[in-house]
């Protein structure tokens, strides 16, 4: 398997910040890569220099076997793009959108109605077609979007964070297009904020932050690195959650990690519905009052957690309400 | 398809995208049509008994419709800054600079569209000064290099306040900026009144801003000019068509360039 997109010591710099520190890459023909960050990890900037809207200041760039410094115009015939707004116009109707666009990919005429017809249709927008998408809602703006980004049927596409501001309904409409992508052999790299997403859709994926890659693999062996179950707790009272953690940290495979903001516990185990079962037993007539127990696999959410120290929604400088045992002294020890 | 062809072709798919929105956005047709009517009827009838000095024979009507004429499409250049900045804000230049398209036909179909929005323009202000009482007085070869002759001003200001947009990136600023500048050039001119009513220091700027060469052009050119009557003795004002012409030019040299590499080098943030 040939790979469509070779990304090597990637550095982007603006002015004293630097955005990209250094980042490879490779995503292989036919797959779908996640890449997945904070706000500011520096995904966007990623795509924009592998779409050749932003200039890398150092590193080696190859899109669909070419190089995106050397020959950008030959890239630009081989992708489509989707980015963070829906850059559609609003003033022109679907179709409209669609054949403009058809047109400036270099298609015939005939082949650029022939597309947009085909596209509208798949992405559900044949009754929209002729109205201005002025008049769209979100969810079909984003469609048009993405169609117009496909209208060339582009070996590789990039999607910025496709699902950003959906209702959960038009997210998962927009999930079953992608995976109908992918299924299709197109290359697509994705960004997102959603673990879920990334967990639904992408066969790798890179995590970055602060400009750096700070793991890669599949799902599976990314969740492997963070272990396997935890029970969960949310207390009423913050002032809890140390007793809480001292009560239940015999039941623990590590340590507690405890949330004041969220007045969460969270203690990895190992064992079943016993261990339940048992933390109800130790918590019973200490006065701790729980809101809710539940024993959860990880997911990439606790993957992101324990790799960047922060949560995937969260600003980097938004950390101060993680604590650990440990960071306050040691308390539960 | 060669790089020229090509370049033509996008530029008319991006012309069209443009004019679909003038036909679709009541804004810019009530900018493009009722302002130029409002004014050139304010200006007939509150200022024109008042204003004095004017060339023999020559009624305030036809003395005051080219100066409505320059101003209109000038300040009509300015929907080239808007509109772009509009398009870098929803993401719109970035799709297209995605594409494998001509470098240039964004902003090539940009100012052509905007040109021949300044054509409606015209258009319909000509229809109501004939109402008011404004007369082409010239051949008719005259009468059209004298519309060619505002037009082509208007549409090198056009690459100028294109630069303008992709600098400053948000319409109502391009707006209220152009608005800053270019108010005062199309007002300290012959525009309205004749230039030998202003204060010194006003006159000669007067006398050197292109706007009163491009006034003075289109006045003589519609016969709106007794030939007989003096033209202030300013090599500008005497040679009004040339003067014009070298200003729509260096405007060209300088922003076209200029603004086909911001546009390559600008994106959305």
């Amino acid at each position: 398997m040939t790979d469509a997109i070779v990304v090597e010591g990637l550095v982007k710099r603006f002015g004293a910040t630097t955005a990209l520190d250094g980042v490879d890459l490779t995503v292989a023909e036919g797959t779908v890569l996640g890449l997945l960050g904070p706000n500011g990890a520096g995904k966007t900037t990623v795509v924009r220099i592998l779409t050749t809207l932003l200039q890398p200041d150092a590193g080696r760039v190859q899109v669909a076997g070419v190089d995106v410094l050397r020959d950008p115009d030959a890239v630009r015939s081989s992708i489509g793009l989707t980015g963070q707004y829906a850059a559609v116009d609003e003033y022109l109707t679907g179709t409209e959108n669609l054949e403009m666009v058809g047109r400036l990919y270099r298609l015939g005429k005939r082949e650029a109605r022939e597309r947009a017809r085909e596209l509208l249709e798949r992405f559900d927008l044949t009754a929209a077609a002729d109205r201005p998408a002025k008049t769209y809602s979100g969810g079909m703006r984003r469609r048009l979007d993405i169609a117009a980004s496909l209208i060339a049927r582009p070996r590789i596409v990039f999607l910025d964070e496709p699902t950003t501001g959906l209702d959960p309904r038009s997210r998962l409409a927009m999930w079953e297009f992608i995976a109908d992508l992918a299924t299709g052999g197109t290359t697509v790299l994705l960004t997102t904020q959603y673990l879920e997403e990334a967990d639904r859709l992408a066969d790798r994926m890179v995590v970055i932050d602060r400009g750096r890659v700070i793991a890669r693999g599949t799902a599976d062996e990314l969740k492997a690195q963070v272990g396997g179950q935890r029970l969960e707790l949310t207390l009423a009272s913050a002032g809890d959650l140390v007793p809480a953690a001292e009560r239940l940290r015999p039941l623990g495979t590590d340590e507690p990690h405890l949330d004041d903001s969220t007045r969460r516990l969270s203690l990895p185990v190992s064992g079943g519905m016993d261990v339940i079962a048992e933390a109800v037993r130790r918590l019973d007539g200490t006065g701790v009052e729980v809101l809710d127990l539940a024993l959860r696999r990880p997911d990439l959410d606790d993957v992101f957690l324990t790799l960047t120290g922060h949560a995937a929604e969260e600003e980097p400088a938004g950390t101060e309400g993680d604590r650990t045992p440990a960071a306050t002294g040691g308390a539960p020890r | 398809m060669t790089t020229l062809a090509q370049t033509l072709s996008d530029s008319a798919t991006v012309t069209r995208r443009n004019l679909i929105k003038v036909k679709r956005v009541p804004d810019l047709i009530v900018f493009a049509t009722l302002s130029p009517i409002m004014f050139v009827v304010l200006f007939r009838y509150v200022f024109g008994g008042a204003i004095g000095g004017l060339p023999e024979g020559i009624s305030y009507a036809e003395f005051l419709l080219p100066g409505i004429f320059a101003q209109t499409v000038v300040f009509g250049s300015t929907i080239t800054g808007a509109s772009l900045a509009d398009d870098l804000q929803k993401g719109l230049i970035d799709r297209f600079r995605s594409l494998p398209m001509s470098r240039s036909a964004v902003l090539i179909g940009r100012t052509v569209a905007d040109a021949g929005l300044n054509v409606i323009s015209i258009a319909v202000m000509a229809l109501t000064g004939l109402v008011v009482g404004w007369r082409i007085n010239s051949s008719i070869g005259e009468a059209v290099a004298g519309f060619l002759v505002l037009l082509v001003f208007a549409y090198a200001v056009s690459w100028l306040m294109a630069v303008v947009g992709l600098l400053v990136r948000t319409p109502e600023v391009v707006n209220n900026a152009s608005f800053i500048v270019i108010f005062p050039l199309t007002f300290i001119a012959n525009t309205f009144v004749p230039l030998e009513t202003f204060p010194a220091v006003l006159r000669t700027f007067a006398e050197w801003n292109p706007v009163s060469a491009v006034v003075q052009a289109a006045r003589e050119l519609f016969g709106n000019w007794p030939p007989s009557y003096p033209v202030p003795d300013v090599w500008a004002l005497q040679n009004p068509v040339l003067y014009t012409l070298i200003w729509s030019a260096i405007i060209l040299a300088v922003f076209v360039p200029l603004s086909v590499r911001l546009y390559q080098r600008t994106s959305t943030r």
